[in-house]
């Protein structure tokens, strides 16, 4: 039964890089973030519900999503993530968030100050 | 030790029916059921005595009173068990049990406590279990409040706590008051719970009843722990005793929980002490204290990781070897899994991805052991589905955890060599450097969003360690993930688990029970409360100040049934449409709810809303004040969803 399931979760891997080679053809990303607005992106964050797994401020949870920013990671991985996750992140399409939308929405990711460090914060000694 | 007490009362000869007649005639005055809307509208359904009744010649009749009676006799059974308070909506049907315990018992253990809804006395009886390590009495109305306790007790059977719940029926069909005493009366009264309760009985005589109550003690304390169910007769409870009748309450005998078979045993500890990366998860291993004791023995013998997934208090937050933030590299290495009664181990060492194509794999390294132990396999019920999907496991003992613990670590002990201990300790201290870093980068984790508002769960959970670390706190509610990344567990009674069944509307008055139990103890009860949960029965706030349950309720406040926005999420992402939609019938505003104000109106000390993170510290403290003064208090905190 384990080769089974062995067996099973190499037919999965095999599949998701294969939907991932298409993906790619089809729709190329580039690597650095087209222009987006940050303002216009931190409304989309949570109009579309990002917030509900990635916190209003996208610093994450260990139960439902992980943080996002600041500092993101490279917008051709988030695009590309959002529109075909591998995991259990529901997923965004270009029918319902378009390409400037999530420009917009990586734009304030990338705008999320740094908190302070843990040192600095006395609750956190 | 047998006990055996007699009752006597005096000899008389008792017309029932004359005697009801004389009761409804007093209970239903023609002149008032005339003047009043209400009586008149119940007089449609309840047939009223013939004018004149009430000033006409009484019909002959020997007694109109008893000095004692069948409750009587229950109540001594009921103190016999040693149950000390029960909860309890009020019902005609079990109304002379209600008189027994108040007045024969004298209010004293148990002392009955005022709920506003069954589902809060079976959740406050949950919740006390879990601190106290034994059963609360619940009483429940025929049918209606059977049914509104019906999810309480679910999650309680779910969670495999004990609860104690006596439920009133009329059965006798000719001794029914007419009206609502027959739309409450039901042929098998337990019939509705049957499949999540362990055991249950409809005795028929006093002392079937005292039998079946200490049989149902005895069962409902044998691992797996569960609720049962007694139906206590209204016309048992009612009729006189005579002395004639000879009753006896029988000797309550523990029974020794399961342990595991030796030789099984003994194979788990030559795989436990051979593999390389072996691991201990525990979910509700910890039964009492001596549980979590022989968890930390257990694994300071092997120097193995333990993934402590919160059933219970099973091992303390800050040991080197709790390695629970590092669940998944765990599994994904390990060469053998011990599973101490776990209640999903399949979703332990499977990966589950709800995706349009549902799909699942193994986690686990080929070849890797599965060992588990859990009293689950010594009791499976069909219907209901909570034993999750089928695991393989290579070694299965149908036992309780904690009872088998203590051989299996001498068993291990046994197989110790000098090598081994030094492989073990190098093995412990790579795990001790690990638990550093998670400390580490969950205080780093914590600064994100730290200023923020609504306030992060993070900075939530860091303001309340900062005023209560000193004191003798209890955490008793379910937790956001964070106190465990932050605070410093160490004691059994520091952390009470889940709901078991995921059934919303436990976690307030599962709360305010665990207070009740810690309340003897001077413990500081601590409740992160959510919105949702809380707005299922609010009226065990009133019970906590009613009965004045010392605790502190701190809303973790999202204003949303946040798991099932998600969930809409998920469904309109998924069909690719609406996606700014899932709002809708899952949210809880326009207009928010002042939890503050609601509070105050039950009698509690209470603030809020706060959505300035500066502002919690102070108003935490000020609501600890509170609560040392024997205070239920509240804080309305408004806070991010997760």
């Amino acid at each position: 039964m384990k080769t089974f399931r062995f067996c099973v979760s190499l037919a999965l891997a095999a599949l998701m890089i294969a939907s991932s080679i298409v993906l790619a053809a089809q729709n190329p990303a580039p690597a650095s973030a087209p222009r987006g607005n940050a303002e216009n992106g931190r409304m989309l964050f949570a109009k579309f519900g990002c917030y509900e797994c990635h916190g209003r401020e996208a610093q994450g949870s260990t139960a439902t999503g992980p943080r996002l920013g600041p500092n993101p990671i490279a917008y051709n991985r988030f695009i590309a993530y959002i529109r075909k996750p591998a995991g259990e992140m529901p997923p965004y399409t270009a029918k319902v968030v378009t390409e400037q939308q999530a420009a917009d929405i990586y734009a304030f990711l990338q705008s999320l100050p740094r908190p302070p460090a843990a040192e600095t914060i006395p609750l956190l000694k | 030790m047998a006990k055996t007490r007699k009752f006597s009362a005096d000899r008389r000869r008792f017309l029932k029916g004359a005697a009801v007649a004389g009761a409804a005639t007093l209970a239903a005055p023609t002149g008032m059921a005339q003047s009043q809307p209400a009586q008149a509208q119940r007089a449609a359904a309840v047939p009223l005595p013939p004018p004149g009744a009430e000033t006409g010649t009484p019909p002959e009749v020997d007694v109109l009173t008893a000095d004692r009676c069948g409750s009587d006799f229950m109540v001594d059974v009921i103190k016999s068990l040693d149950i000390e308070y029960i909860c309890s909506n009020p019902g005609s049907s079990f109304r002379a049990l209600h008189e027994s315990v108040i007045n024969y018992g004298g209010n004293q253990k148990p002392e009955f406590l005022t709920c506003c809804h069954e589902e809060s006395s079976v959740a406050m009886a949950h919740g006390y279990s879990k601190i106290e390590g034994k059963p609360l009495g619940v009483l429940a109305h025929g049918t209606v409040g059977l049914q509104h306790a019906a999810m309480g007790i679910y999650n309680a059977y779910c969670d495999r706590a004990p609860v104690y719940i006596i439920v009133g029926n009329a059965i006798d069909a000719t001794m029914r008051r007419p009206g609502v005493e027959w739309a409450h009366s039901v042929q098998d009264a337990a019939a509705m719970v049957r499949d999540y309760v362990k055991w249950d009985d409809l005795p028929i005589s006093l002392q079937h009843f005292a039998e079946s109550a200490v049989r149902a003690y005895k069962i409902a304390m044998t691992p797996p722990l569960s609720p049962v169910l007694l139906v206590a007769d209204t016309e048992l409870q009612e009729r006189p005793i005579h002395e004639t009748d000879k009753l006896r309450i029988p000797k309550l005998t523990r029974t020794s929980p399961p342990q595991g078979d030796s030789g099984a045993v003994a194979e788990a500890a030559r795989l436990l002490a051979g593999a390389q990366n072996p691991v201990i998860i525990a979910d509700r291993a910890a039964r009492t204290p001596a549980g979590m004791k022989s968890l930390v023995e257990l694994a300071e013998t092997l120097q193995a990781p333990v993934i402590d997934q919160g059933g219970r208090m099973n091992f303390p937050s800050r040991h080197p070897l709790n390695q629970s933030s590092r669940t998944r590299a765990l599994v994904v290495d390990a060469d053998v899994i011990l599973g101490l009664e776990l209640t999903d181990f399949w979703g332990t060492v499977n990966a589950y991805r709800d995706q349009l194509e549902r799909s699942s794999r193994s986690i686990t390294k080929a070849g890797a052991k599965l060992i588990s132990i859990t009293a689950l396999d010594l009791y499976t019920k069909a219907n209901y589905q909570d034993f999750q999907r089928y695991p393989e496991i290579d070694l299965a003992m149908a036992a309780d955890a904690e009872a088998t613990l203590p051989a299996l670590i001498e068993a291990v002990k046994k197989l110790m060599t000098a090598d081994r201990r030094n492989s073990f300790q190098a093995r412990g201290a790579k795990l001790a450097t690990a638990s550093q870093t998670a400390l580490q980068q969950a205080r780093t984790e914590a600064t994100y969003a730290w200023d923020a508002s609504p306030i992060s769960t993070a900075r939530l959970s860091a303001e309340l360690w900062a005023q209560i670390k000193t004191e003798d706190w209890s955490l008793v509610s379910s937790s956001l993930g964070w106190p465990q990344r932050l605070w410093t567990f160490d004691k059994y009674y520091q952390y009470i688990g889940g709901s078991g069944g995921a059934g919303v509307g436990y976690g307030a008055p599962a709360a305010a029970g665990a207070a009740l139990a810690n309340k003897k103890y001077g413990r500081l009860s601590i409740n992160i409360q959510n919105d949702g949960d809380l707005m299922y029965a609010p009226g065990v706030l009133w019970t906590a100040a009613h009965h004045r349950i010392p605790m502190l309720s701190v809303m973790h406040n999202n204003r949303a049934y946040h798991q099932e926005v998600m969930h809409l999420q998920r469904m309109a992402n998924r069909h690719n449409r609406g996606i700014e939609r899932p709002h809708i019938g899952t949210t809880i505003e326009d207009p928010n709810i002042d939890y503050s104000k609601l509070a105050q109106s039950m009698g509690l000390y209470a603030e809020g809303p706060i959505s300035d993170p500066k502002n919690l510290g102070p108003a935490i403290q000020r609501a600890i004040a509170a609560v040392k003064r024997g205070e239920p208090a509240l804080l309305d905190v408004v806070t991010q969803p997760r």
